[in-house]
């Protein structure tokens, strides 16, 4: 039993470990800001959560296992608002490739003559 | 969405104070300090309890103004649906980094959210921008309005994002509860 949880929480770490590497091949390879906060994003929040179950399957630690779904909790709270923050300072910034947009809803949109309501 | 205002007897009106500590938030402050602890004892629940409350009271937050009601089933079905969908997302975007088509069209999508709740804007925000090849660029809060930046879309494909969002606001909407949503649905 102990070793097929061994094997399972192994092979879970290898998958996190390739989805985090194609997160970083993403980040050099995609061509502007915006496409690589994409690759920052959905491969690496898979890849950490598969990481810390296979771990959690290793280690089969209650307080442990707790801290680690905490770890999974706060990432994946945390990551679209660094995401949003790094795209929206970008965009504002002018740090846009026009030339990738297919459709561009947002430059000149008349939502944002209304009222904010915040910044 | 002005703050509230409260009127003073004297009838003057200034921004209505809210209270800085807030139960669900101390419970939660408290159980993430236990558990990064690792001791399960008392004192440790009571220092949890302090650093809680003290942290409350530094950084006070805004109340949530809509009455979250939650729906087991409509909880269940948003958090296995959002598993899956972070799975398949990862791998979309996976395949998409490792041979991207060429050309690699993106896109910006306007998705004016249909209800007038800043939980259920921030919650679809949060989960549209974990789950498919999208990322919010900007949130307009007056108008409940997401842009998305929507990797991999062309024209041919806007609609289905925006059709997307809505079906993740929709399961949001199941899972707390359907305050503060128009009558009609507004576009």
């Amino acid at each position: 039993m102990s070793q097929v949880l061994d094997v399972t929480g192994a092979v879970l770490v290898l998958l996190g470990s390739v989805l985090s590497l194609v997160a970083g091949i993403g980040l050099v390879r995609l061509p502007d800001l915006l496409t690589r906060m994409h690759a920052a994003t959905k491969p690496q929040v898979l890849g950490l959560v598969l990481v810390t179950g296979g771990l959690a399957l290793v280690l089969r630690d209650g307080s442990t296992t707790l801290l680690l779904g905490l770890v999974v909790v706060a990432q994946l709270l945390t990551i679209p608002v660094a995401s949003h923050m790094v795209a929206r300072a970008s965009w504002r910034g002018g740090q846009v490739r026009h030339d990738l947009l297919d459709v561009d809803e947002l430059t000149g949109s008349s939502t944002l003559q209304e009222d904010r309501g915040a910044p | 969405m002005s703050p509230e205002v409260r009127t003073t007897r004297r009838g003057r009106t200034r921004p209505a104070r809210y209270r800085a500590v807030q139960w669900p938030m101390v419970l939660w402050l408290t159980l993430v300090w236990w558990v990064l602890w690792g001791s399960y004892s008392a004192l440790s629940l009571v220092g949890g309890v302090l650093v809680a409350v003290a942290a409350c009271w530094v950084f006070p937050l805004p109340p949530l103004r809509m009455r979250v009601r939650l729906h087991p089933v409509g909880l269940v079905v948003l958090v296995v649906r959002f598993a899956v969908d972070v799975v398949v997302a990862s791998l979309q975007v996976a395949r998409t980094t490792l041979f991207p088509p060429d050309p690699l069209r993106n896109s910006l999508v306007e998705v004016r959210l249909r209800t007038e709740s800043d939980l259920v804007l921030t919650a679809v925000a949060e989960l549209v921008s974990l789950v498919p090849g999208t990322v919010v660029v900007e949130a307009h809060r007056g108008s409940h309005t997401l842009f998305l930046h929507a990797i991999d879309t062309d024209a041919a494909g806007v609609e289905a994002v925006r059709s997307m969002v809505w079906a993740q606001e929709a399961r949001v909407l199941a899972a707390v509860g359907r305050e503060g949503v128009p009558p009609e649905p507004t576009r």
